[in-house]
């Protein structure tokens, strides 16, 4: 392929604005943040009164971008509009406080942020009022600040930002400066602040890892083994080097790289690969097959690790006058976010500069450096806009950050490279949500009482024989396996709960919500059944059984039972179901709104509570329950990653793995409860809910309740 | 052989392989970057563009065939309804991540252009084909109602 703009001369002088898109991707977004006041990693004062916050948060989407700067800009003492945001490098000043290093995750972006970034913003102005304290010969206890403007009231003096920035550059940076009492917020958790990033992102002009262009770079795709733990035996590169514009194909040990001119020309190239694979190490199991054994190890689990016992379950439900039992199977699923995989590297000798949308620069960084054998400081990584993520963009291993890495290594000397997945090497590239198997027993007295309650679970570790393993792992118990299935907010005198490791070569990895997106499904649709067959109400009989010591959980059902006008699922062709989760420590509860539609569920409303703590950003908060309850609703209607004979994944695109779409979306109400506590996750807190409570009013209208997700694979 | 057709209301002569799929020439030639790549074959519409005023998924419109188009993208997409569109985006802050956004904004324009007052139903079918996977549907919905109103305003 030659592609060639005869006129692009003309083109690009004819107008500002496309010289503007011209230029930007040029730039590391990060090195744009400068100005005079930069009292730590995280705050610039320009002199034109921006004041820029340097975000250490991966932005993908859940507003880190918007919740980072409000901190900030409320210890500042800022106008809103004067506060801009940019995403940090990799550089151990920006680690996460919980993590250690680098890297966004686990709802914590800002749980760990909070104390941090309103410190920042607190020496910030302690230096601008120093300065103006000094330049106008006043106390700097007479000085007051409020919406961006320095004043000394007895002298009528004033002063803006940008015009204190060079001086108060000068002042000794202060440590430990004492807080705000939250009841003086002013910015935090007030409403009508806009997102840093909403008009880049409504007119074209963000800048994504893929929007980056070098000169001379060349884009490239990869062919990957088709099976899980196959690898590269034979490679003819006859075909694909015979396409016009294809520079080059290596082997690389995650598959085969075909460098090219241009997109297109790596397209093809790519598809004209002819190879022969190892499989000797693969999974060749089809997913039929191993949903088999796992449903199998959960009935008679071989090796299980006990998790939770307290009192005789085998007694209790020998006991019981009821036995409720139920079996689940949730499939792999893929994260596809609409950005796929990729990455920018550019190797001049001895440094080399990255462009990613990293959730994890802490691995990354270090990664690529070792694989080009550089020393970490000459490698610069800028963390880009993410195209979405959902856990998709942390892996355990830094699994893009070494593709990336060794296509510049086996390229050789230097250059520049930009790797683009397509979205068949998103969608069969694995890293899925595991594929689980929940096994449930639940006694019931002849009083209807719950008495106990007995679940077992089955599914791959994604902790494990990661380097996460240390961090994560206690007496070889994996929580992100089970999370959200122990510690009940219910109390049943007799519960345990155990859980059986699976192996596989599929890999695996944290999907939004991570366990969460399986064990709420599973607890409270089976729950809501067991209310049922004791002839319970479903919000009355999980208040009556909510511990005391659980008051957060209570409190977010009544508000949701209240703002949905709850008296029981109803009668008629729209059923209300409930469902709740605590989960990255806040706490969520849904009430859904469920007609029937070609033979599926479909969600008309949905009202959600949720207590996340102090409400930094109200709407940012909103957007993401809002987001959580589409993905989830979606997801359990339609996702699901099946591995067929020789375990060659079957979906390649959007079209077999389908997602989420408009008309799948329901009406949503947030109400968000009052709180102090210190701000908790709301990334990934909104999802839990949603699908069973989308199940327990489908069940209302229908009597049935599918165990095996997605719904729509199990009425076709 | 060249292509000559116009983009965003400049002239190009492209000269490359026909079967050359115009989001690769918008991104790769023309470095307009807005117009985004999310699957490939016409199944996400992160790729939107109007052709001719018409929205096209430019990941699988090969550049053979546009001699003589007009091509629009979100660099550029200009009028009552795209100036209504992408103010009612910020205003509700419909964004997430953003990527998909650009598509949905060509579509939202597109929808406008021909259909000023579109029911819920409407909005579903016209916006069916642009995926969202951070799910801002809701806001989508209310952004393009709202965006409808004020042009009627």
């Amino acid at each position: 392929m030659t592609a060639m703009i005869l006129s692009r001369r003309g083109f690009l002088a004819g107008s500002g604005g496309f010289v503007l898109a011209m230029t930007l991707p040029l730039r590391g977004r990060a090195q744009q943040a400068a100005g005079p006041l930069a009292p730590n990693a995280f705050v610039r004062v320009a002199g034109d009164d921006t004041v820029t916050v340097i975000v250490k948060h991966l932005e993908m989407g859940q507003g880190a971008n918007t919740g980072l700067p409000v901190l900030v800009a409320e210890e500042m003492d800022a106008e809103w509009s004067q506060m801009r945001a940019d995403s940090a490098p990799a550089d151990p000043a920006y680690k996460n406080l919980v993590f250690g290093v680098q890297g966004t995750g686990g709802s914590l972006g800002l749980a760990n942020s909070y104390t941090q970034m309103r410190q920042a913003g607190a020496a910030a102005r302690a230096m601008l009022v120093a300065a103006a304290a000094a330049r106008w010969g006043v106390s700097p206890q007479e000085i007051t600040v409020a919406k961006g403007v320095v004043s000394h009231e007895g002298s009528g003096r004033s002063a803006t930002f940008g015009e204190l920035a060079g001086d108060a550059a000068g002042q000794p940076v202060p440590v430990d400066m004492p807080l705000k009492d939250p009841a003086a917020f002013t910015l935090v958790g007030r409403e009508g602040l806009h997102r840093t990033d909403g008009r880049a992102k409504s007119d074209g002009s963000a800048q994504f890892t893929l929007d980056v262009y070098r000169e001379g770079m060349e884009v490239v795709a990869m062919v990957h083994p088709p099976q899980f733990g196959a690898t590269v035996a034979r490679v003819d590169d006859t075909a694909a080097m015979a396409v016009p514009g294809v520079r080059a194909v290596r082997q690389v040990p995650s598959g085969i790289a075909v460098y090219a001119r241009d997109t297109f020309a790596a397209l093809k190239g790519r598809s004209a690969v002819a190879a022969e694979w190892d499989t000797s190490q693969a999974e060749t199991r089809s997913s039929d097959e191993m949903e088999a054994a796992w449903l199998e190890a959960a009935r008679n689990p071989a090796s299980p690790k006990v998790v939770e016992e307290r009192g005789d379950v085998d007694r209790a439900l020998a006991g019981a006058a009821q036995v409720v039992e139920a079996e689940y199977v949730f499939p792999y699923l893929a994260h596809a976010a609409m950005e796929p995989e990729d990455g920018v590297i550019e190797r001049r000798g001895d440094r080399a500069e990255v462009w990613m949308g990293s959730q994890f620069q802490g691995a990354d960084h270090p990664t690529i450096a070792g694989i080009l054998g550089l020393a970490p400081e000459n490698v610069r990584l800028n963390t880009m806009f993410a195209g979405g993520s959902f856990g998709r963009r942390a892996t355990q291993a830094a699994d893009t950050a070494q593709e990336l890495a060794h296509v510049a290594r086996a390229a050789g000397g230097d250059g520049a490279w930009k790797l683009m997945w397509t979205r068949e090497n998103d969608i069969r590239g694995g890293r899925y949500r595991p594929l689980t198997v929940h096994n449930l027993r639940a006694g019931i007295d002849a009083e209807g009482n719950l008495t106990a309650w007995d679940n077992v679970v089955a599914n791959q570790s994604i902790m494990m024989g990661t380097p996460f393993e240390d961090m994560a792992v206690r007496d070889g118990i994996d929580p992100t396996s089970f999370e959200g299935s122990n510690e009940l907010p219910y109390d049943i005198p007799a519960g345990r709960l155990r859980w059986q490791r699976m192996e596989s070569a599929v890999p695996i990895l944290w999907w939004r919500s991570v366990g969460h997106t399986h064990t709420a499904y599973a607890v409270e649709t089976f729950l809501d059944q067991v209310l049922g067959a004791a002839g319970k109400d479903p919000v009355e009989g999980r208040l009556a059984l909510i511990r005391d010591a659980r008051p957060r959980d209570r409190a977010v059902l009544e508000r949701v039972a209240e703002m949905a006008g709850w008296s029981g699922p109803g009668t008629g062709d729209r059923r209300l179901g409930v469902a709740m989760a605590r989960s990255f420590g806040s706490f969520v509860a849904q009430i859904a709104e469920v007609e029937e539609r070609g033979g599926l569920p479909h969600v008309t409303r949905v009202w959600c509570a949720v207590d996340c703590g102090v409400a930094v950003t109200p709407d940012v908060i909103r957007a993401q329950m809002e987001g959580g309850i589409g993905m989830g609703i979606g997801t359990a209607l339609h996702s699901e990653i099946t591995l067929g004979e020789n375990g060659i994944v079957r979906q390649s695109n959007y079209d077999g793995f389908r997602v989420p779409r408009i008309a799948d979306m329901p009406r949503v109400e947030v109400s968000i409860l009052d709180s102090t506590a210190d701000p908790t996750g709301v990334g990934e807190p909104g999802l839990p809910p949603a699908a069973p409570a989308m199940a327990n009013a489908w069940r209302s209208l229908t009597g049935t309740l599918p165990r095996r997700l997605p719904f729509a694979a199990a009425t076709s | 052989m060249a292509t000559n057709f116009t983009v965003n209301g400049r002239e190009v002569s492209v000269e490359a392989d026909p079967e050359t799929p115009l989001l690769w020439v918008l991104r790769d030639e023309l470095r307009l970057t807005g117009t985004k790549f999310g699957c490939g074959v016409a199944q996400c519409g992160a790729c939107t563009v109007l052709l001719d005023g018409m929205s096209r998924r430019s990941c699988v419109t090969p550049v053979g065939t546009l001699d003589g188009a007009e091509v629009t993208t979100i660099e550029a997409i200009d009028g009552p309804e795209a100036q209504a569109v992408q103010a009612a985006w910020v205003e509700i802050d419909v964004p997430q991540c953003g990527y998909c956004q650009s598509g949905q904004v060509m579509s939202a324009t597109a929808l406008l252009r021909t259909l000023p007052k579109p029911t819920d139903e409407e909005i579903d079918q016209a916006m069916g084909g642009n995926i969202c996977r951070c799910a801002t549907y809701a806001r989508i919905r209310r952004a393009i109602r709202q965006a409808s109103d004020n042009l009627e305003a």
